[in-house]
């Protein structure tokens, strides 16, 4: 049993208590440290991982399942782990009150001006992340999708803004309707098998028991999760929300946030569901991707303003990962190992790339006073960093070389060849090129000189250069081996062997 | 006899249920939302489920319908909405009834008896010494599951004070009412409290061997606070005070304590002393049942105001 997996989802909760207790400096820098220190166990994880060859696991309190509850990291969980935790320490250093925030006052400020409340939902995210990441009980995952909504809605509205207001209200309601969603399809899970243990119930699904009932709960769940996703065509309450709330809230919304439900869709359908129901139901997971792929990309070319833009491109790109569900399941090994790991690779370097696009879009309207494009031109004279890190950032998007995004693609263009979907293959191009077109365009009025007297104002330089790690971050996934990594194979499928007596 | 009980009961359920969503302003609307909670909460005696019916009774119906009418107090009349397509309400119930229907379907398609998990858990019960198998489910098997629960709970009020327009979230919530409290209200605080706090400590008590616990206790503590506040018996606490503050606290990290001092008593995370186990529970719950009734208390009071202007 490995006490790293029960200090992952508690560690980061150690941090309200000086929060909460203390006044705002001390508990910043108490949360950046459990931050840090998140970062540490992830790594510890991770590392364990890839040394033992095998899943470590944990039962809390002693009861193996299904009595109990168990916490397991294989490679995949490891992997998105050590992936929230980086941008979320990274988001937070960008939001701390740094030197010169006290006497400059600084509009853009990542926290809002609301340190300790926004410190306490960032640690929150942590621990919900790294539960949804390890649990793996479909009830203690409904824990952890109430943390995430809970700790998540408030980061919308910090400002207080009508705006916002609305904004997380819809998005309040948009993932109370998936919680309900989701919590109907465990009742029925429990009512078919007596149990909510993921292994238990795999092998349960396996023998073909359970039939359509089954099928009917895996379906509720999933739209709860595609609601909370902001999958195509629950993504309605995605732009509003995550452009409207401050930068450092709006990256983590982007990069982390919505990656624990499409974490949880693939853990549903590739270690839950049988093979046979996974392969009727990734075509439709595959339409709904493709669709929000072209639909939203077509729509953020529209937009006026570059937050929103933004936000259009993240409901675009979370089709990509959709798309890996038909190509995963196939039965041909090695094509579908390679879409495995091209759609677990996209999730990361979109994560980073677009924590450091919001980021970067965060600093730029500070400077200018405003994120209207039409605005904008010139902006790279005065927020040179800023619009680097956008610009890095967004070769991801587009799946340029060398970048994460690149690899990705590549890898799912490459499946998609090889088993002969061309419609997915086409859908793949065509997002690349709609990311293109919204990308270049912001940074060709970034770079165009401007059209009047630029506003006396400098972005803030280290603030900058976060989001530019970021953004290489992001690059830096792009050097992965063109392969299916062994890595996230670890673990897989899923049981409790070697911890149950 | 029963029968004939239970169906008057789904009937009057289904009314309810209609009058929520038929009723056009929000005021009848939120009443019958309370009135078809309490419904609800006689369904699940009938269903043998008296812990869940105890907290649909008071959180379900009692706080949320408290939360709601307050919420419908301050909102302004509500400007004259266009008139919604015709077919816009058929069609919702259309699609309501129908996925109401597959539901129906795929419980009535569920395996006769129901596996369950609960000789497993009266197995295990024993060694906990208590006698309510829910506590057992909620603080020692599923313990992790509690304990994170009341950080969701204690989220909740964060985010209800993240709308208040003071950063450091320091002043008290505006009072319920901004008149002084009628002569019945205060009568009725001054002697009804007293039994309520009463029962209050009679379930937390009882719930280790019998139906009750930190949830339902925590919720009529709570209610009572709220009576006195109406009241005028005692006032609004400013939400900076310290010691409010760490008995919202006590709950979670309590709990989180007792967690981590498994390892060095019971050799894993949230296990239990042996030999100790029920009274180490017993903490726990007095504990939860605090933090549980300030944190509900605070978030009917609401975001706390500026305290520049108050």
């Amino acid at each position: 049993m490995s006490a790293l997996l029960v200090l992952a989802v508690t560690a980061p909760l150690l941090g309200l208590v000086p929060l909460f207790l203390l006044g705002p400096r001390t508990g910043e820098r108490a949360a950046l440290a459990m931050l840090a220190v998140n970062l540490a166990v992830t790594a510890g994880i991770a590392e364990q991982v890839a040394q033992g060859g095998r899943a470590p696991g944990y039962f809390v309190g002693g009861f193996a399942p299904p009595l109990g509850v168990g916490l397991r990291a294989d490679g995949f969980s490891a992997a998105m782990m050590l992936m929230a935790a980086l941008v979320l320490l990274l988001t937070g250093l960008f939001a701390m009150t740094g030197p010169g925030d006290m006497t400059r006052k600084v509009k853009a400020r990542g926290s809002a001006g609301r340190p300790a409340t926004f410190f306490i939902l960032l640690l929150s995210l942590a621990c919900a992340l790294n539960l949804a990441f390890l649990a793996q009980d479909l009830f203690t995952l409904y824990v952890a999708l109430e943390l995430l909504t809970f700790a998540a809605v408030p980061l919308v509205c910090l400002e207080g803004k009508a705006g916002q207001l609305s904004a997380a209200l819809t998005y309040l309601l948009f993932a109370l309707f998936g919680s309900v969603l989701y919590l109907l399809g465990v009742v029925l899970v429990y009512g078919l098998f007596g149990t909510l243990d993921i292994a238990h119930l795999a092998g349960l699904l396996a023998q073909g028991t359970g039939g359509a009932t089954a099928a009917a709960a895996l379906a509720l769940m999933s739209a709860g999760l595609m609601a909370k996703a902001a999958l195509f065509p629950l993504h309605l309450w995605l732009p509003p929300a995550h452009s409207g709330a401050p930068p450092a809230a709006s990256a983590v919304l982007s990069a982390v946030v919505i990656k624990a439900p499409l974490f949880l869709l693939v853990r549903l359908w590739s270690d839950l569901a049988p093979l046979p129901l996974t392969q009727v139901a990734g075509p439709i997971f595959a339409v709904c991707g493709a669709a929000a792929i072209v639909f939203c990309g077509v729509v953020a070319l529209a937009q006026e303003r570059l937050k929103l833009l933004i936000a259009y491109s993240t409901a675009a790109q979370i089709g990509y990962l959709c798309l890996m569900f038909p190509l995963a399941a196939s039965d041909d090994g090695q094509w579908s190992a390679l879409a495995w790991t091209g759609g677990t690779l996209h999730l990361v370097s979109h994560a980073l790339s677009k924590a450091a696009m919001f980021l970067a879009a965060g600093l730029i309207a500070e400077t200018m006073g405003h994120d209207r494009l039409s605005g904008l031109s010139g902006v790279g004279r005065l927020a040179p960093v800023s619009v680097a890190a956008f610009g890095l950032g967004g070769l991801s998007l587009m799946g340029l070389p060398p970048s994460g995004g690149f690899v990705a693609k590549v890898m799912l263009l490459t499946s998609a060849l090889q088993q002969g979907s061309w419609w997915i293959a086409t859908v793949v191009l065509a997002g690349g090129l709609l990311a293109g077109g919204y990308v270049l365009r912001v940074v060709v009025i970034a770079l165009q000189h401007p059209d009047a007297g630029l506003p006396e104002a400098r972005e803030c330089r280290w603030r900058a250069l976060i989001a530019l790690a970021l953004a290489f971050g992001a690059m830096l996934v792009g050097f992965m081996p063109l392969a299916p990594l062994p890595f996230l194979d670890i673990g897989r499928p899923l049981s409790w062997e070697g911890l149950l007596p | 006899m029963s029968l004939l009980f239970d169906a008057v009961l789904c009937l009057l359920l289904l009314l309810g249920a209609l009058g929520v969503v038929a009723t056009g302003a929000a005021r009848p609307a939120v009443i019958a939302f309370i009135g078809y909670g309490l419904l609800l909460g006689l369904a699940w005696v009938r269903l043998d489920a008296v812990d869940v019916a105890l907290t649909e009774i008071a959180i379900g119906s009692g706080i949320s319908g408290v939360v709601l009418l307050h919420c419908v107090r301050a909102l302004p009349a509500p400007p004259r909405a266009p008139a919604a397509h015709p077919m816009l309400r058929p069609l919702a119930a259309a699609i309501a009834v129908a996925i109401a229907a597959a539901l129906a379907l795929a419980v009535l398609a569920l395996p006769e008896p129901a596996p369950t998990r609960a000789a497993d858990v009266a197995a295990a019960l024993p060694a906990t010494d208590l006698g309510n198998p829910v506590t057992g489910v909620l603080l020692v098997f599923r313990a992790l599951d509690t304990l994170l629960e009341k950080v969701v709970l204690f989220l909740s009020l964060v985010g209800v004070w993240a709308l208040s327009r003071d950063p450091a979230c320091r002043g008290r919530p505006a009072p319920l009412s901004p008149e002084p409290a009628p002569a019945p209200s205060a009568f009725l605080a001054r002697v009804l409290a007293p039994i309520g706090v009463l029962v209050g400590l009679y379930l937390l008590w009882a719930g280790a061997d019998h139906p009750g616990g930190a949830f339902q206790s925590g919720a009529v503590l709570a209610a009572m606070g709220l009576l006195l506040v109406m009241g005028d018996q005692i006032r609004v606490p400013a939400a900076g005070n310290r010691s409010l503050r760490l008995l919202m606290l006590a709950g979670p990290f309590g709990f989180l304590a007792v967690g981590f001092a498994g390892w060095a008593t019971a050799g894993v995370f949230l296990g239990y002393p042996p030999g100790a186990e029920k009274a180490v529970i017993i903490a726990v719950e007095v504990a939860i049942t605090l933090s549980i009734a300030v944190t509900l208390a605070l978030i009917v009071l609401g975001p706390p105001a500026d305290e520049g202007r108050s």
